[in-house]
């Protein structure tokens, strides 16, 4: 590892799990009665008598901070709230928003911004109930970072490492519209058609798969930075599983297709910010499927993939013409987007 | 109508079918192995993607040759274009060399030495540069044949200024094939060659290294079903012991090529004896300019002493890179003990780790080639 901190350490691949498990569970972690920061999940879940309080913690930053499907606002909302869900608590008590401006950064924008958190929260049922501003000279921050902290009580946590061999693996509609919204306009690239981020919160989604599935459901995470395979990579590793994903299943939109063919990225390591990876137990995949499909958020939910007992940890492509190892990207190919 | 033209070309059960054919070819061969080369990165690149390894039966081996210019642009080339950035003159090059390494250094190392590079996607927008400043600019043209005639499309175009001349590590494909099927040891039983670089010389062009080295040669495409269906028919030669060259992209490749590009090539290029890196030195494997062009020969017009350049050592590393010995055939990625562990597509040692069409990026962007037969 390098004497300073490079940028692909916080990209949500290979290298920033390095970072994390060297330097902070090392100098964080102890062990807690829950699922606390070893476990690497989307946030902890502490016991409290019978229930578990979840917390999580995200800050964004996103050049630009206005795009096509939303912004930065709404980025910071749903990103806590949908991390929340992961954890399998769909009805937050409460968020935190920290706010770390720049000097000379519009009051319009931020108005703007702020009104878009408030609608965000509304969807997501939640308010933010304490929050801080900071403001920093000029060039000492690159406009504005958000955090925001969510905290709420959930009966049975979900982690992300509970799939055996069997197992089914649902997206809960198409891959890589964040991402490749983000990388488009970052590259001036005006697409046709109707490239947007999906940006939302999604506990209410998540609501309706686990009131469906119950505890059939035994892994979620949301495929954010680094995209849907560092998701299934982290489960299926953590999990001691193979995972064979089918591409030809896989909903991708038209206009992700063809920015994908023309910058060269795969719309599998693009973010997602809008979406769940959701593993569930065979007998269950159907109905889950059905509830998620049946909510606006999920109409395109699709089941992608197996868990197997050969090459636990590695992701297996099947193209449809044959199979490959999807391998796990170091750093983002899309820095800093979330 | 060709039945290829067609087919769609990303339907698995077309794929499925392409491949019982080609199992059922391989065990009639009988042999193990049966070695196919291809050599186009994109080649690698659309076989990788596709995973479509898995699907081809275990007697048969379809390895990748010297398939990609910026792989087998040499040391000394690399040294000649950082020779000239250090001296101050503006080297504009495609984007994938600027890591190449050198013997000692690559054009990234010179750019932080302060040299002067610049990267820009075709020899006219490197003239363009040229028009707008005083400096001496230096156009490092690398490709095969299909970037050649860009290059020499571009100083025919005319009104070149007189501040701008060509360092030409432009090489030439088909002597290189032959170079590398005729080795000591070689199992090469036949060769795909790539649809692009054909589509400007021909197919026929093939025809005499067919023939006096008894090698069946197809011309292949570049989607799922193109490359399957090349396998199958390259496979279907070599069983017939049939030393031809077949077309199977003739939706883009004609017989004679594309003659006013080949007519633009010879006019500005000749072909010269040249090392491609790591591999051999290859008779008429490169592409230098005519003499009629030699006023716009950066070589001649700054006089770069190649022999003081070799001078350094490569350094420790980049000499345990086999990236020569994968072009050549003779073995793959894995074999080096670089791989994946000092030489990543992060922080490459060699050239083949990395160009986006060299053979180790191509290995660890798609997950190597592990035996997944019997997954799932
Ligand atoms: S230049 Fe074209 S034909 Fe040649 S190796 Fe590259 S992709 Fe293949
Ligand atoms: S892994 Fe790196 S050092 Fe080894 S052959 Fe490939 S490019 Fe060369």
């Amino acid at each position: 590892m390098g004497e300073t901190i490079v940028r692909k350490e916080g990209a949500g691949g290979k290298a920033m799990r390095r970072l994390i498990e060297s330097v902070f569970v090392e100098g964080l972690a102890k062990p807690v009665d829950g699922i606390g920061l070893a476990a690497l999940d989307d946030g902890a879940a502490l016991r409290v008598g019978d229930r578990h309080l979840v917390v999580t913690t995200d800050s964004h930053v996103v050049k630009p901070i206005f795009f096509a499907g939303g912004d930065i606002g709404r980025l910071s909302i749903s990103g806590t709230v949908n991390d929340l869900a992961m954890m399998g608590c769909t009805e937050p008590l409460a968020l935190t928003c920290a706010v770390i401006l720049e000097e000379g950064f519009k009051r319009s924008d931020l108005e703007r911004i702020l009104r878009s958190m408030r609608e965000a929260a509304d969807e997501a049922g939640v308010t933010v109930v304490t929050g801080d501003t900071k403001v920093m000279g000029r060039g000492e921050l690159d406009g504005i970072a958000l955090n925001t902290t969510g905290v709420g009580f959930v009966q049975r946590p979900v982690p992300d490492n509970g799939l055996r061999p069997g197992d089914r693996i649902i997206i809960t509609g198409t891959v890589g519209d964040h991402g490749f919204t983000i990388l488009t306009a970052r590259h001036g690239l005006a697409l046709e058609g109707d490239l947007r981020s999906d940006v939302a919160p999604i506990n209410g989604l998540v609501a309706a798969a686990l009131a469906a599935g119950g505890e059939d459901v035994v892994a979620m995470k949301d495929p954010t930075r680094g995209g849907l395979s560092s998701a299934l990579h982290e489960m299926g590793g953590k999990s001691r599983v193979g995972i064979l994903l089918r591409e030809p299943d896989l909903p991708v939109r038209a206009e992700v297709r063809a920015a994908s063919e023309l910058l060269g990225i795969d719309p599998l390591v693009a973010a997602n910010e809008g979406k769940a990876v959701i593993g569930v137990r065979p007998q269950a995949a159907d109905r889950v499927l059905a509830a998620l499909r049946a909510h606006p958020l999920g109409r395109e939910a699709a089941i992608v993939a197996t868990c197997i007992e050969e090459r636990p940890g590695n992701v297996i492509l099947d193209t449809g013409f044959g199979k490959r190892l999807l391998a796990e990207i170091e750093g983002d190919p899309m820095p800093r987007i979330c | 109508m060709n039945d290829l033209q067609q087919l769609r070309f990303r339907d698995p059960a077309r794929a499925e079918a392409l491949g019982e054919a080609i199992h059922e070819v391989c065990s009639e061969i009988g042999r193990d192995p049966i070695t196919l080369m291809h050599v186009c990165g994109s080649h690698e690149q659309a076989i990788a993607r596709f995973g479509l390894r898995t699907g081809l039966p275990k007697n048969l081996d379809v390895i990748m040759g010297p398939g990609c210019p910026v792989c087998i642009t040499d040391l000394p080339e690399v040294d000649e274009g950082v020779a000239l950035a250090l001296q101050g003159v503006k080297v504009c090059t495609y984007g994938d060399m600027l890591r190449v390494p050198g013997t000692s250094l690559s054009l990234n190392d010179a750019m932080a030495r302060g040299g002067n590079v610049a990267v820009v996607y075709s020899p006219s927008q490197a003239i363009e540069i040229a028009r707008k400043t005083e400096e001496q600019v230096v156009f490092f043209a690398t490709g095969f044949e299909t970037t050649a005639v860009t290059t020499a499309a571009a100083l025919l175009a005319g009104d070149v200024p007189e501040n701008f001349s060509i360092l030409s590590a432009h090489k030439y494909i088909p002597p290189a094939m032959e170079i590398v099927a005729t080795m000591p040891g070689s199992r090469i039983e036949g060769f795909l060659a790539a649809g692009h670089a054909a589509a400007i010389t021909g197919s026929g062009l093939f025809e005499p290294l067919a023939r006096k080295h008894r090698m069946p040669i197809v011309v292949a495409g570049f989607e799922p079903l193109d490359i399957l269906a090349a396998v199958l028919e390259l496979l279907v030669l070599v069983r017939d012991g049939r030393n031809e060259v077949a077309n199977l992209y003739p939706r883009c490749v004609s017989a004679q090529g594309n003659l006013p590009a080949q007519k633009i090539l010879w006019q500005v290029f000749e072909l010269e004896q040249g090392w491609w890196r790591g591999i051999a030195d290859i008779p008429d494997g490169n592409l230098r300019l005519r003499d009629t062009y030699a006023h716009l020969d950066a070589r001649k017009r700054f006089d770069i002493d190649i022999k003081k350049l070799w001078s350094h050592a490569p350094h420790e590393l980049a000499a345990q890179c086999v990236c020569g010995d994968i072009m050549a055939g003779k073995c793959q990625p894995t074999d080096c003990g670089l791989y994946g562990t000092k030489c990543t597509p992060d922080a490459p040692v060699g050239a083949c780790m990395v160009s986006s069409e060299g053979a180790c990026r191509i290995w660890q962007q798609y997950g190597g080639r592990p035996d997944l037969s019997e997954v799932g």
